[in-house]
């Protein structure tokens, strides 16, 4: 069960969390016209990494806060997490 | 029976307490501490099963967690316990145990043909032997391999025993109490360090309690004893015995199960049987030690063959003789010290050692004690069925590939030693990959993965000087990293005696003309020609070997077995062990009960069970309580003998004519307050928002990003930059995950905040035409005429002094309300509406009724909203705005959304008026159309229509819209029904929303 650093409340077991996706994934502005293609991609195609992925959490036992985790998805090594409002590098 | 192999001036039972106990029927005595096999073995038995495959005697082999024979069934309490181990399981007053895997009985056992059957059975004989006539399998092949095969029994009644689960954080685990389990924790709990100390036995001390060692002027199991008694007063030391770590995880999660009553006659009230601990460690040292490696010869699963480590812990800790004529075979100087212990106490042991010239202490101790030793020998074959009673042994050459003199000599055990191999399991689990040493023929882990490190034995140490020196550095080293103190102890001096090395013969030959079993894996019987066929037969790959013999895929895991299986093969492809490789080890290291992994998690405990306020008054009125999520709620309240279908009839034909009250505490309440409130929702939204004035609800649809409905619900507006949000009772913790995606990720703009509030607030739907008579007199000061609190409107009032919100909004089609109250005052609330409405002829109503009011009113729930329809599907699309952007917006206009024949909502009425459409029916055109039948669509709810008495359904189907006043068929194979219906309007009762607004 892997261990993650929550940025608000500390370091906490998986089972407190919910897991959320890519988290490199960017919603289309609001009333932008755009492709079918476009849309597709942000709602359906997803890269899955083997190694380093930058993926969404939700402390969902917790403080319900959605972060951001860089996670390693072959070790499981977490090499950083991140708030939401955090820039990731 | 008397205890004719019991030592008397030896051991650590407690011979105090004597201890009665049955096996198969038959009542023995032990002492207490005594296990299961040191018990038998003292009443001189030594048949105890049968094998897996050839239903050959099993006895005893080893004396702890690598036995692969003594598999009993326990019983207790009259419940059944499969797959305890004899060598674990402590006795106590009263224990039942008994053999499994034989019938009629252990002694007399049919099974034991397949002894004289062998050429049926080779590797594999499951791919090969039944295969002809393939109608043969499932009547009888399989039925009678399986009545012949399996350990044991479980039982099928409830367990009631209490097992629970821990949670537990530290920063050093260490796993095994030997040497140098004890020296690390000692080390590093004086180091301040926070220590757990699992061992898995009832006594602490490992191999110190066996061997003839000296720590600090002290014997080995006295320093033990020293260590074990500080550690257990230190407050930030957890010690615990009988407590197995069984499975390494990911980020130094450990998991261990404690076994805490296993051992005691009846478990003491609020005792648990056994504990599983989840153990999060900053760091873990592996002391988990070594097991000794069986040699293998003719017939070596005898029973009386052992590993001549056990033979001398039966004596030492136990007090107990394998044997009065023991035969000590080993290719080591392990052997010795077996020998040198039966000579102590009384009985002549004969060593045959496969070495030529080895030269040592202890072999020199062993012959000045005059103990027989004959140097390049080795046991042949065992003679004897139940018992071993005498072994051919011979003289072997010097290549070690032939044999010569061979001569029987009487023995009643064989004390086999093929040196020792190193538990890894718990590192290999944590990753780490592992590498041959050469020099002890045996796998140790490589490099740590996680924060973890191998000591002692288990990484192939096996002087108990470097064993000391090695695990007091480790665990200075390690605490020293987390706790940044300095306190060094003393590392104590060690006496022991210098062994020479092993020999790395394992394997004796077949004299010419012979064909003994040669055991590799003894729980699975997998010897060593089924190893040969297989490879013959073209399997290369370790892994592939394995699931084709089984080799090491018994409950033991192959834990004696699993090195001789590749020393197998390797000689076999003339490769090195190293390039054949191991197999991969998983968790669990030892069998686990699945009561101790459930934990407490059973029955209603599985799930939590959240009941609204108003519970205990449904209970009281005869409700009868349906699984909704996690909530019970109310499906009907049963009057006299009624039925569900006439009592949820009669409660919906209330509500259409008098005034019903149902509980609708259920739905999912968010709370949504900002500044930016508005905005947020008209983009969570398909509908406007901006322009909801204070005091009004509006019905809302979600979507998700793909356009398909997420949830459905009213939000009302009760301030300027506040907001009430429904949700379905289902989605509601779904819906406030999604809502705070968008405000913490997407839109972090918007000053809005969320939270739920479906536990703050009891809620009551009160529909009917009676029911603003009846509010009125439960408001009398305050306006709620069809002009003071006109549909979708909102208002505060006051409940008899309780402050409540009305909220004019209707799920059932009638002119009705919601009230909602504090949740402490729900049941104040449910019971004074029931009181002022007895005038009203209210009546509560259920999810039944609710059902079959909103189906027949063609209002969409769960089942049309079943995360396959948009908007248009269900009839929505008037809410979907074409001005406004909003989550999910742009997925609708996909091509697939918007053909013109897309499915939609519609109604079904039966042709007949009176034969129901089961649920999940296909709607088709022909119902003698060639298969598959193209269908249309599905029925997605029924009811019985209280309005016009005749069944309704709600479907979803092609071009729904031009199918109206079609005459189709409904067809549910799974009922084996065909109805003639017609396809009508889904709005079947009051279409024109007349009543609502009345």
């Amino acid at each position: 069960m892997l261990y993650i650093f929550c940025p608000h409340c500390g370091s906490r077991s998986q089972n407190e969390f919910a897991y959320g996706g890519d988290a490199t994934v960017k919603r289309p502005e609001l009333n932008k016209e755009i492709s079918d293609q476009e849309w597709n991609n942000f709602v359906y195609l997803r890269k899955s990494p083997r190694g380093k992925h930058l993926e969404l959490w939700h402390h969902i036992s917790g403080c319900r806060q959605w972060i951001k985790v860089e996670r390693d998805t072959s070790t499981h090594e977490i090499f950083k997490t991140y708030r939401a409002d955090e820039l990731t590098e | 029976m008397s205890q004719d192999f019991r030592l008397d001036n030896i051991g650590m039972v407690n011979r105090n307490k004597k201890i009665s106990f049955t096996f198969n029927g038959k009542k023995y005595f032990g002492y207490e501490g005594d296990t299961i096999a040191s018990a038998l073995i003292a009443n001189g038995v030594h048949l105890v099963g049968r094998s897996f495959k050839y239903h050959r005697p099993r006895g005893f082999f080893g004396v702890g967690v690598d036995e692969p024979y003594a598999i009993l069934q326990l019983e207790r309490n009259n419940e059944r316990d499969p797959n305890i181990r004899a060598t674990e399981q402590e006795i106590f007053e009263g224990l039942e145990v008994k053999s499994v895997n034989c019938w009629p009985s252990v002694n007399f056992d049919i099974g034991a043909i397949n002894n004289f059957l062998k050429m049926f059975f080779p590797a594999g004989f499951y791919y090969k032997t039944f295969m002809w006539p393939p109608s043969f399998w499932y009547k009888i092949y399989e039925p009678f391999i399986r009545m012949a095969a399996g350990f044991g029994e479980a039982s099928i009644k409830h367990d009631k025993e209490r097992y629970e689960h821990k949670y537990e954080y530290c920063d050093l685990l260490i796993t095994g109490s030997g040497p140098s389990g004890l020296a690390s924790a000692y080390a590093a709990a004086k180091n301040g360090a926070r220590v757990i100390l699992a061992e898995d036995k009832p006594r602490y001390g490992g191999s110190l309690l066996t061997s003839d060692v000296n720590i600090g002027n002290q014997t080995g199991a006295e320093w033990s004893e020293k260590i074990i008694t500080e550690l257990k007063s230190m407050s930030n030391v957890i010690v615990k015995n009988r407590s197995q770590v069984f499975g390494y995880y990911d980020h130094n999660m450990l998991v261990m199960s404690e076994r805490i009553s296993d051992h005691l006659p009846k478990t003491q009230k609020y005792m648990p049987k056994q504990r599983l601990w989840y153990i999060r460690a900053k760091e873990v040292l592996i002391s988990s030690g070594s097991i000794e490696r069986p040699l293998v010869f003719g017939n070596n699963d005898t029973p009386g063959v052992m590993l001549s480590s056990a033979a001398k812990e039966y004596m030492k800790v136990y007090g107990v003789l394998v044997g009065k004529k023991p035969l000590i075979f080993t290719n080591n100087d392990s052997g010795y010290e077996t020998a040198i212990e039966f000579k102590k106490n009384g009985v002549n042991p004969l060593i045959l050692d496969t070495r030529k010239e080895p030269f040592s202490d202890i072999i020199t101790e062993a012959k000045n004690l005059g103990i027989e030793i004959k140097f390049s020998h080795v046991v042949v074959a065992a003679k004897g069925y139940k018992k071993v009673k005498s072994a051919d042994i011979a003289k072997i050459s010097d290549n070690k590939k032939d044999l010569s003199n061979i001569e029987n000599i009487e023995c009643d055990c064989i004390c086999v030693s093929g040196f020792w191999t190193p538990s890894i399991h718990l590192a290999s689990q944590s990753g780490n990959k592992s590498e041959f040493n050469e020099k002890i023929d045996a796998f140790i882990p490589k490099k740590s993965k996680q924060k973890e490190n191998t000591i002692g034995s288990a990484n192939g140490k096996f002087t108990l000087e470097e064993t000391i020196n090695e695990a007091f550095d480790k665990g200075y080293e390690v605490s020293n990293k987390i706790t940044e103190n300095n306190n060094k102890v003393s590392i104590p001096t060690v006496v022991e005696k210098k062994s020479s090395e092993h020999d790395k013969f394992w394997c004796v030959p077949l004299p010419k003309g012979k064909s003994y079993k040669r055991f590799l894996d003894f729980q699975n019987d997998v010897a060593v020609t089924d190893i040969e066929l297989a490879l013959r037969e073209g399997f290369r790959s370790i892994e592939h070997v394995k699931r084709y013999t089984t080799l090491g895929m018994a409950t033991d895991q192959g834990k004696t077995s699993n090195l001789n299986g590749l020393q197998l093969v390797s000689d076999i492809e003339n490769k090195v062990v190293p390039q054949v490789g191991h197999t991969t080890f998983r968790p669990p290291y030892t069998p686990v009960s699945i009561g101790v992994i459930v934990g407490r998690e059973v029955g209603k405990h599985s799930k939590p069970t959240r009941k609204s306020p108003m519970h205990e008054w449904h209970e009281k009125n005869n409700a009868v309580f349906v699984d909704a999520g996690v909530w019970l709620r109310p499906r009907y309240y049963k009057q006299g003998n009624e039925t569900l279908f006439e009592a949820s009839k009669r409660e919906a034909k209330n509500v259409r004519k008098n005034v019903g009250i149902c509980d609708v505490t259920t739905l999912g309440k968010i709370d949504v307050k900002g500044p930016d409130a508005a905005e947020f929702l008209n983009r969570v939204y398909t509908n406007a928002w901006l322009k909801l004035p204070v005091g009004k609800a509006r019905y809302g649809v979600m979507l998700r990003e793909d356009g398909i409905v997420m949830d459905d619900g009213t939000t009302t507006r009760i301030s300027e930059n506040h907001y009430h949000m429904t949700t379905t009772t289902a989605q509601a913790a779904n819906v406030l995950s999604h809502l705070e995606y968008y405000l913490q990720l997407v839109w972090p703009e918007l000053n809005v905040n969320v939270v739920s509030t479906t536990e703050q607030w009891a809620g009551a739907a009160i529909a009917g035409p009676n029911s603003r008579a009846l509010l009125m007199k439960l408001f009398p000061n305050s306006d709620v005429s069809n002009e003071g609190l006109p549909f979708m409107g909102y208002k505060e009032g006051d409940l008899f002094g309780t402050p409540a919100k009305i909220y004019r909004i209707s799920f059932s089609g009638e002119l009705a309300y919601e009230v909602n109250v504090e949740s402490d005052y729900g049941n104040f609330m449910w019971e004074k509406i029931i009181e002022v409405g007895k005038e009203f002829q209210i009546q509560p109503y259920g999810t039944e009724a609710l059902s079959t009011l909103r189906i027949e009113m063609g209002h969409v729930a769960g089942s049309e909203l079943d995360g396959r329809t948009i908007p248009h599907d269900a009839s929505l699309e008037g809410l979907v705005s074409k001005k406004k952007d909003f989550i999910g917006k742009r997925s609708l206009s996909r091509s697939a959304f918007t053909k013109p024949d897309r499915e939609k909502i519609v109604g079904v009425v039966p042709l007949d008026k009176t034969t129901s459409i089961p649920e999940g029916s296909y709607i088709v055109k022909d119902p003698k159309a060639k298969l598959p039948n193209p269908k249309l669509g599905h029925v997605s709810a029924s009811c019985w229509s209280v309005e016009y008495d005749n069944p309704f359904s709600l479907a979803i189907i092609k071009d729904g819209k031009n199918m109206i006043g079609q005459k189709l068929f409904a067809m549910s194979p799974l009922k084996n029904k065909t109805i003639p219906v017609e396809i009508v309007s889904s709005h079947y009762v009051d279409p024109e929303g007349k009543r609502v607004r009345a």
